[in-house]
C-alpha cells in the first residue's frame, strides 16, 4: 500500500517535471523565433544569409546598419528586459503571495523611472550612473513601502494601497521633470511614461545584459526556497530556511532587475504582472516558475513589440500594446479574486 | 445596534459643529487671499496699480492690466472646478461609504477622458459643450463599472477593492487613450493641455459652460446631505429612518458624476481634490454632511487654486499643470489613510 502511494507520488512528480521541461522548452523556442522575427522584419526585409553575415561582423551594404544598429539592440533590449520584468514579477508575487503585488502595481517601477528621468534630463548622467541611480531609487521605494506598511500587523491590502499612492506621487514627479527638461531631451524622457523599445542603442545595453546574466542564476537558485516561502513564514522557517536572509537577497536581486530594465526601456506596462500568472497557468502551481516566467516575459515584450511595429498603420510603442493586453486581464483577475473573497 | 447609540448619533448630527463659524470665516478669508494671489502671482508678478487697473478700469491699457484680466477668468474657473471636485469627492465617499473614494482614484476621470478623446478623434467634435456630454456619459459608465467590480464578493465595496478596481480600469482606459492619440497628431495637439489636467484654458465662456452643471450638482448634493447622513449610519438604519437608499445612492452618485465629469471635460483629469477637500473638512468639522458638503466646495476651491498658483510658480516661465501638483499633495494623504485604517476594513 505504502509503496503504491510513493509510486503514485513519484509518477505525479515525474509527470509535472516533464510538463515543466516541455513548457519551458516551447517557451524558449518561441522566444528564439520571435528574436529571429525581430531581426528579419522591418522596412526592408533582407535575405537571411545577408543578415547572418552582417551579424558576424561582415560589412554588408545597408544590411549592417539596419541589423546591427537598429534591429539587434532592439531585439536584445526586448529579450532581456522582458526576462527581467518576468522573473522579478514572479518573485514578488510568490513572496507576497498575491498576484497583484508586483513591481508594476506597487510603485517600484515608478521609483526607478523617476530616478532615471531625473538623471537623464537634469544631470545628463552617463548610462552607468542612470543604472545605479534607478536601482537605488527602486530599493529606497521598497524600503519606504516596507516601513510604511509595517505597523502593528502587516496586510497586503495596505501595502498595495500605499503602493498606489506612492505611484501617483512618483508619476507626478516624472511629469514635472519632463516639463522642465530641455526640449531635445523630451522624446527620450517620454519613453518613461509608456515604455518603448524605440531608439534602443547598443551602448545602452551592457548594464541590462550584465544584470540579467548575473542575477538570473541567483534568482533561479533561490527559487527553490521561494516555493518554501510560499508556504508561509512559519512553515518555511520550520523547514530550516533562513527566511530573512533569503528574502533580502531575493528582494534586492528582483528590484535590481526591474530597475535596470526600467532604466533601459521604460516601464513596459503589465509585463511583470502578467508573466507570473501566465507561467503558473502553463506549468502548474507548486514549481519554481522563475525560468518559465522570465521566458513568458520575454515573449510578451517581443511579441507586443512586433504587433506594435507591424500590425497597424502607425508604430505603437510596446508599452501601449502590453497595456491594452494586460489591463483587461488585471480586471478579470480582480473580479475573480473578489468573487472568491481573497481581497 | 441599541437605541441609545442611535439617539446619540442623531443628536450629534442634528447640531451645527461649535467651531463652524470660525472655520467658515477662516475658509472665506483663505478663499479671498487665494483669489488675490492667483491674480497677482505667476510667471510675471503684477504690481498693485496694475491689479487695480485690470480689475476696475476697463479702459486702462497696460501689459499688467491685461494679464490681470486674463487671470480673473482663470481664477474663477479654478475656483469653480475646485468646488465641483470637492463636492464630488464628498458625494462619492458617502455613496460608497468609503474614505478613499475620489473621482481620480476610482478611474472616473479616465473614463471621461476616453469618451472625449474618442469624440474628437472619430466624431470630429470640437466644441466644449459637445464633449461635456461625452465626458458625462464616460464618467457615468466608468463609475458604474468600477463600483460593480469593487463591490463584488464578500464584504461589499471595501476601500482596497474599489481602489484596485479603479486603478485597473484607469490603466486599461489610459492605454486606450494613448492608442487613440498616438496616430492622430491633430487630436494630440488639441488635447495636450487636456491630458494632464490644467485650468490654464479658463475663460469666461468655459466658466459659463461649467456653471449649470456646477449649480445642479451642488444643489443636489446639499439637498441630499441629510439623507446621506442617515446612510452613513448604515443601510438598515437609513431604511428605518425612512430613506430610500437605492434612489438616494443613484441621485447622489449621479450628482457626483455630473460634477467631476463636467470638470474633466473642461479642465482635464485633475486628481485627489475631492479626497483632500473632504478629509480636511471632516477633520475640523466632524462627520455632518450638511456642513461637510458645502464646506468641501470651499476647501476644494481653495486647494485647487493654491495648487494652480504653485504650478505656475514651480513651472515658471512655463507652468506646471495643476493635475501634477494635486497628485503630489493628495497622494500622501492616500498613503496616510491607508496606514491609519484598520486592517479589517481594508
Amino acid at each position: 500500500m505504502r509503496n503504491d502511494t510513493i509510486a503514485f507520488i513519484m509518477s505525479g512528480r515525474r509527470q509535472r517535471r516533464r510538463r515543466w521541461v516541455l513548457v519551458t522548452c516551447s517557451l524558449a523556442l518561441l522566444a528564439v523565433l520571435l528574436c529571429c522575427a525581430m531581426l528579419l522584419l522591418g522596412n526592408t526585409i533582407y535575405p537571411v544569409k545577408e543578415i547572418v553575415r552582417a551579424l558576424f561582423g561582415e560589412q554588408v551594404k545597408g544590411v549592417s546598419f539596419a541589423v546591427n544598429t537598429i534591429r539587434l539592440p532592439r531585439m536584445l533590449a526586448g529579450l532581456f528586459s522582458g526576462m527581467a520584468f518576468g522573473m522579478a514579477g514572479i518573485v514578488f508575487q510568490t513572496m507576497l503571495r498575491n498576484p497583484l503585488a508586483n513591481p508594476n502595481i506597487i510603485g517600484i517601477t515608478s521609483g526607478s523611472s523617476a530616478a532615471a528621468v531625473f538623471c537623464i534630463t537634469i544631470l545628463h548622467s552617463t548610462n552607468a550612473v542612470v543604472s545605479v541611480a534607478s536601482v537605488v531609487a527602486g530599493l529606497i521605494t521598497v524600503l519606504i513601502m516596507y516601513l510604511l506598511s509595517r505597523g502593528r500587523s502587516f496586510s497586503i491590502g495596505r501595502l498595495i494601497l500605499i503602493g498606489i499612492g506612492m505611484q501617483a506621487m512618483l508619476d507626478a514627479v516624472v511629469s514635472y521633470l519632463i516639463l522642465i527638461s530641455a526640449q531635445q531631451d523630451i522624446p527620450t524622457a517620454l519613453r518613461w511614461l509608456t515604455g518603448s523599445l524605440n531608439g534602443s542603442q547598443m551602448k545602452e545595453l551592457p548594464p541590462l545584459l550584465i544584470t540579467v546574466i548575473v542575477l538570473a542564476p541567483i534568482l533561479i537558485a533561490l527559487s527553490k526556497h521561494l516555493s518554501l516561502l510560499e508556504l508561509g513564514e512559519q512553515s518555511a522557517s520550520s523547514l530550516g530556511l533562513n527566511t530573512d536572509k533569503t528574502r533580502i537577497v531575493l528582494i534586492v536581486s528582483a528590484v535590481a532587475m526591474v530597475a535596470i530594465a526600467t532604466a533601459t526601456t521604460g516601464p513596459i506596462a503589465f509585463v511583470s504582472f502578467l508573466a507570473g500568472p501566465i507561467a503558473t497557468r502553463l506549468v502548474g502551481a507548486g514549481h519554481s516558475n522563475v525560468v518559465p516566467a522570465g521566458l513568458v516575459g520575454a515573449n510578451l515584450v517581443l511579441g507586443a513589440d512586433l504587433i506594435g511595429q507591424f500590425l497597424f498603420e502607425v508604430r505603437y510603442p510596446v508599452g501601449i500594446i502590453t497595456g491594452l493586453l494586460g489591463a483587461p486581464y488585471l480586471i478579470f483577475l480582480l473580479i475573480q479574486m473578489n468573487r472568491k473573497g481573497e481581497l | 445596534m441599541n437605541n441609545f447609540s442611535d439617539i446619540s448619533e442623531q443628536k450629534l448630527i442634528s447640531s451645527v459643529p461649535k467651531n463652524f463659524k470660525r472655520v467658515l470665516f477662516v475658509c472665506l478669508a483663505l478663499l479671498v487671499l487665494c483669489a488675490i494671489a492667483s491674480l497677482v502671482l505667476g510667471s510675471r508678478v503684477v504690481r498693485l496699480q496694475e491689479l487695480l487697473d485690470g480689475l476696475f478700469h476697463p479702459d486702462a491699457e497696460s501689459y499688467g492690466a491685461n494679464i490681470v484680466r486674463k487671470r480673473v477668468a482663470r481664477t474663477v474657473f479654478a475656483l469653480c472646478c475646485g468646488a465641483a471636485l470637492g463636492v464630488s469627492g464628498s458625494l462619492m465617499q458617502s455613496v460608497t461609504r468609503n474614505p478613499i473614494a475620489d473621482p481620480s482614484i476610482l478611474g472616473v476621470n479616465t473614463g471621461a477622458s476616453v469618451f472625449v478623446v474618442s469624440g474628437i478623434a472619430f466624431l470630429n467634435i470640437s466644441a466644449a459643450h459637445q464633449y461635456i456630454w461625452l465626458a458625462l456619459i464616460g464618467a457615468a459608465i466608468t463609475a458604474v463599472f468600477v463600483f460593480g467590480i469593487g463591490s463584488m464578493g464578500r464584504g461589499g465595496a471595501t476601500p482596497i477593492k474599489l481602489v484596485l478596481a479603479g486603478a485597473a480600469t484607469s490603466a486599461a482606459l489610459s492605454s486606450v487613450v494613448s492608442a487613440i492619440l498616438i496616430p492622430r497628431s491633430y487630436v494630440m495637439d488639441q488635447f495636450r493641455f487636456w491630458q494632464v489636467g490644467s485650468v490654464g484654458s479658463g475663460s469666461w465662456s468655459v466658466v459659463l459652460t461649467l456653471a449649470p452643471f456646477l449649480v445642479i450638482g451642488v444643489v443636489t448634493a446639499i439637498l441630499t446631505a441629510p439623507a446621506l447622513n442617515a446612510l452613513a449610519l448604515g443601510d438598515d438604519v437609513a431604511t428605518g429612518m425612512g430613506v430610500r437608499t437605492g434612489v438616494l445612492r443613484l441621485i447622489s452618485a449621479l450628482a457626483g458624476v455630473i460634477l467631476c465629469g463636467a470638470v474633466t471635460a473642461l479642465a482635464g483629469p485633475i486628481g485627489f481634490i475631492g479626497l483632500l477637500a473632504t478629509h480636511v473638512m471632516r477633520l475640523v468639522l466632524g462627520p455632518d454632511l450638511r456642513v461637510v458638503i458645502p464646506m468641501s466646495a470651499l476647501s476644494g476651491a481653495i486647494i485647487l487654486t493654491i495648487s494652480d498658483i504653485l504650478g505656475r510658480l514651480l513651472g515658471s516661465p512655463g507652468e506646471l499643470e495643476v493635475g501634477v501638483v494635486t497628485a503630489f499633495v493628495g497622494a500622501p494623504l492616500l498613503i496616510f489613510l491607508a496606514i491609519r485604517s484598520k486592517v479589517r476594513s481594508l
